[in-house]
């Protein structure tokens, strides 16, 4: 499924076991299960830059893969499943691309602080349902 | 390209629907979805420690939980996120980070099974988290009577509790509907 995948630590995968990002998941990462400094909830939207675009035909494997997906707004879960990493890989990917400024991060309103969802959206949320 | 400046990029929004296994929870999703509901995983392990040392050395691949989704555009700046989760207690580091800045939640409900939905209710009751309890009508069957439902829950007056047939679309979307009234109920009282 997924590939050798770049590699933040320059280093080559030591054997075929290694290749597996099913076996061993964050090997794409280097190992790293976090995504650095950035909140990316599950339904964040996140769409390439300029910058990005310029990046992409010199960017590898899923790197690569997700500058192509994120002409368009997508959500951190959508590139997890299109990508075909685990959750927690798609973050730490994307988290290093916001931090290169390769992709914008477009939070949805209420991450920080309560849990509370401003009336005004929910209210918005109520007549797109209803208007299905 | 770049965004457009001022190309309008939507505002994401989301719905847990969590309940036992084979309850409907996919169903559901791709009922109202307009996407074919897509699959993600996580590792068990991802909320604790990382990769864990026994999977590394049998290489085994059953520390995954899946979860579905599938997505809604509600006009041109809105998007609805639907997250199917499943519900037992175990999975529950991945709610944690699933339902945070949720609207709420959607507990789907087996009559036959009914404890398979004791840990979410209890989850999101503990979190304050609006939900709704929906029984799903198998081949349309309504084989309890809701208040002996809600009595069997413990589920408290103030939940809303109603019948759900998980592949009808209107039936879907009125039960979301029901979540986002209560979540409005909630976050005005
Ligand atoms: N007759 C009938 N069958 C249903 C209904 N909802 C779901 N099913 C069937 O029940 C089975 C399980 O449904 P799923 O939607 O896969 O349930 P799930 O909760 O996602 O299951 P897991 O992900 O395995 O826990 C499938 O074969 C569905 O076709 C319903 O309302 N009526
Ligand atoms: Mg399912």
């Amino acid at each position: 499924m997924t590939g050798i995948g770049n590699d933040p630590t320059g280093r080559e995968p030591r054997d075929a076991d290694e290749l597996g990002g099913r076996v061993r998941p964050y090997t794409i990462t280097g190992g790293r299960t976090r995504a650095a400094g950035i909140d990316l909830p599950v339904e964040a939207l996140l769409q390439r830059t300029e910058r990005g675009a310029q990046a992409l035909p010199a960017a590898r494997m899923e790197r690569r893969r997700i500058l192509e997906l994120t002409v368009e707004p997508l959500s951190v879960a959508e590139v997890s499943a299109r990508v075909g990493v685990h959750l927690g890989v798609a973050r730490v990917l994307l988290g290093d691309l916001a931090a290169e400024e390769l992709v914008v991060v477009h939070r949805p309103p209420s991450t920080e602080g309560t849990n509370q969802l401003d009336l005004a959206l929910l209210e918005r949320v109520l007549d797109g349902l209803r208007a299905l | 390209m770049a965004p457009e400046p001022d190309e309008i990029v939507p505002i994401p929004v989301k719905i847990i629907v969590a309940g036992g296994f084979g309850v409907g929870k996919t169903t559901f999703v791709g009922t109202v979805s307009e996407i074919l509901p897509l699959t993600t995983e996580a590792p068990l392990t991802e909320m604790s420690r990382g990769v864990d040392d026994a999977g590394r050395r049998t290489g085994k691949t059953a520390t995954t939980v899946a979860m579905d989704f599938g997505r809604i555009t509600l006009g041109s700046d809105l998007v609805l996120y639907l997250f199917g989760t499943p519900g037992q207690a175990r999975f529950q580091f991945m709610w944690d980070d699933l339902v945070r800045g949720a609207i709420g939640a959607v507990v789907l409900i087996d009559t036959e099974r009914l404890a398979d939905s004791f840990d979410a209710v209890d989850y999101f009751e503990r979190l304050g988290m609006p939900f709704v309890v929906a029984v799903n009508t198998f081949d349309g069957i309504r084989r309890h009577r809701l208040a002996d439902v809600r009595e069997a829950l413990a589920l408290a007056d103030t939940i809303p509790l109603g019948y759900c047939d998980a592949r009808d679309r209107v039936s879907t979307r009125d039960t979301l509907i029901g979540l986002v009234q209560h979540a409005l109920l909630q976050a005005t009282a």
